[in-house]
């Protein structure tokens, strides 16, 4: 039987880096708690030993001659930022100014 | 544009004359509007830039250099793709505003065609969901039966399809989402093996999954249009170095020989609608007539898929949507005190329920104490499924299989369950999981609503599913069947 506590649904809800009223954190429990019910159904299944796959089909690692290409044109690149400032994108403050100590 | 005219037809009429690519696009975009208000398929329409396309296609015409089979022909994207200086939504929240600063490799190619983009259709939110309901545009109605859902994630380019608004539009498919919607729109819908197309300007999903294909209303259609999407593009490190195929000169019509088997898990599923699976036996049936050989099969881990799916698929979201920081593209939260208000504000009022649902399970499957439980143990599960497909195709050419396990449902009756709503795509995810194709088309009706067959073929094989399919339609007329209300 599945357990997720309202404890990690708020770790998880903030590693996902999302923010979520009661409402929204006792909906996502009882989601959860349905979902990860209906994929307990793996475990009764034997997989010691099978390889987890990683591509569905064998290929080759993709190689491409060294050739420089031309990159986007920075000016495109933020062009659909919020907040840009010539070619940069523009964020809040991460570091305290002087005045702020 | 009569509801239904192939594109052979339609190119023969651009040959001789009789029409011009203007007039085609000009159609079009009036269906569309005359409809939209019913359907509410369209995120947007290009009205002066395709008539501007539409002309120079008829100019190269007048001058001998058409491109090909699809030049002047309007076409229709999933609003997942992008095209340059154009607006891409996902229909979400979170990329309002976005216009593409470059071209899909899909959208290129078609364009390279001839082809002529008309607009851009709605799916559910980031292509999560079986219904196009979970779309901040709305829900897009079943052109079949207003009441209800398309299907989904690509239930607008079903719908457009269906509805006669264009010959051929393009969607991508995750679980099922191009051959479940075209299933419950009756359509022909297929999703080529893994690779096939470049996911270049496809927003991506769960990227081990992902694929774009194409919606039409035969499967001579969808040849054309599948095999100028495909072939290597470098852009793309999961793009196969295989060239494209050539799928619409393999239409002879003949499947004596064809070996199909019918795996008895997709016939024996709890609460499957009996009206589908007896009009897939009978599809079956006149495959058989025609020459093939039917066989049952067994796909054993069948039960699994689905659940497999949804801890990968949401597993490979968490990851790719993490891009979404309301920084560098869409939107971005008012009045935030720091860099972790902006994350975390701009991504709660971005995402819509059911996509942070997805995030917030695959974030957790991901997380320290769960990976080995939950993703790996997926992954190791997914390589069952697709031993169970390579032992299928050792004594079969394909597969045949309900797409769906009932008719279009009405809007609104699955929504509040997630659960009962993912196991719409119950037939179609383990293709995804094994990276074969698939196709869907019209095999009959149940209640005046469409069924869809599925055929699955080995990896690399659309060639021989698309002959199939042809081979079917030579003989039946399920697929030039329309909408009673969009004749």
């Amino acid at each position: 039987m599945a357990r997720i506590s309202r404890d990690e649904v708020e770790r998880v809800v903030a590693l996902a880096r999302l923010s979520m009223d009661e409402a929204e954190l006792t909906r996502a429990q009882s989601d959860l708690l349905a979902i990860l019910e209906y994929v307990e159904t793996l475990e009764g299944l034997d997989t010691e030993g099978v390889p987890p796959t990683s591509h569905v089909l064998p290929m080759p690692t993709p190689l491409r001659d060294d050739e420089p290409a031309s990159p986007l044109d920075p000016a495109l690149a933020v062009a659909n930022a919020p907040e840009a400032s010539g070619s940069a994108f523009v964020v809040p403050k991460v570091i305290a100014g002087e005045e702020e100590g | 544009m009569a509801a239904y005219t192939s594109l052979r037809a339609l190119r023969a009429a651009l040959e001789s004359g009789d029409t011009t690519s203007v007039a085609l696009v000009q159609a079009s975009l009036e269906r569309a509007e005359t409809l939209e208000p019913q359907l509410r398929a369209f995120v947007w329409l290009r009205k002066e830039g395709a008539l501007a396309d539409a002309a120079a296609s008829d100019a190269r015409r007048a001058q001998g250099a058409v491109r090909g089979p699809l030049d002047g022909i309007p076409v229709a994207l999933k609003d997942n793709l992008v095209k340059r200086g154009e607006r891409t939504t996902c229909c979400s929240r979170i990329l309002e505003g976005f216009v593409s600063p470059y071209d899909a490799t899909a959208v290129e190619r078609l364009e390279a065609a001839g082809a002529v983009v008309i607009g851009a259709t709605n799916l559910d939110e980031f292509a999560m969901g079986s219904s196009t309901e979970q779309s901040c545009q709305g829900a897009t109605r079943n052109p079949w039966d207003l009441e209800r859902a398309p299907g989904g994630s690509s239930g607008g380019s079903a719908a457009v399809v269906a509805a006669g608004i264009v010959p051929l539009a393009l969607g991508s498919d995750t679980g099922g989402s191009i051959r479940q919607p075209a299933a419950l729109c009756g359509v022909v819908g297929i999703k080529p093996t893994y690779g096939r197309v470049s996911r270049w300007g496809l927003v991506a999903f769960a990227s081990s999954l992902d694929q774009i294909g194409v919606f039409a209303r035969s499967a001579e259609d969808a040849a054309f249009g599948l095999e100028c999407l495909c072939g290597h593009d470098p852009r793309d490190s999961t793009s196969l170095p295989e060239p494209a195929p050539d799928l619409s000169g393999r239409l002879d019509g003949d499947v004596s020989g064809l070996v199909i088997g019918l795996p008895d898990e997709y016939f024996a599923t709890e609460g499957a609608d009996p009206a589908v699976l007896d009009a897939v036996r009978t599809a079956v049936g006149e495959l058989e007539a025609a020459g093939a050989k039917v066989r049952p099969v067994s796909l054993p881990h069948t039960s699994y898929a689905v659940a497999t799916y949804y801890l990968i698929a949401t597993a490979e979201a968490s990851s790719n949507l993490a891009r979404y920081d309301g920084v560098r593209y869409g939107y971005r939260a008012d009045q935030v005190e720091s860099l972790t208000d902006l994350y975390f504000r701009s991504r709660s009022e971005g995402f819509g329920a059911e996509v942070k649902r997805r995030i917030v399970l695959g974030t957790y499957v991901l997380s320290a104490g769960y990976y080995e439980a939950y993703y790996k143990k997926a992954q190791q599960v997914r390589t069952l499924l697709r031993r169970d497909f390579e032992a299928a195709f050792e004594g079969c050419d394909l597969l045949a299989t309900p797409t769906t396990p009932e008719v279009a449902f009405p809007i609104g009756a699955k929504t509040d369950d997630p659960l009962t709503m993912y196991l719409s795509d119950v037939y179609t995810v383990s293709a995804n999981l094994a990276g074969v194709p698939g196709v869907s088309l019209p095999c009959g009706f149940a209640e005046g609503l469409p069924i869809g067959l599925q055929l699955l073929g080995p990896a690399l094989d659309e060639a021989t599913l698309l002959r199939a399919a042809d081979a079917f339609q030579r003989r039946t007329d399920h697929h030039t069947a329309t909408p009673p209300e969009f004749p």
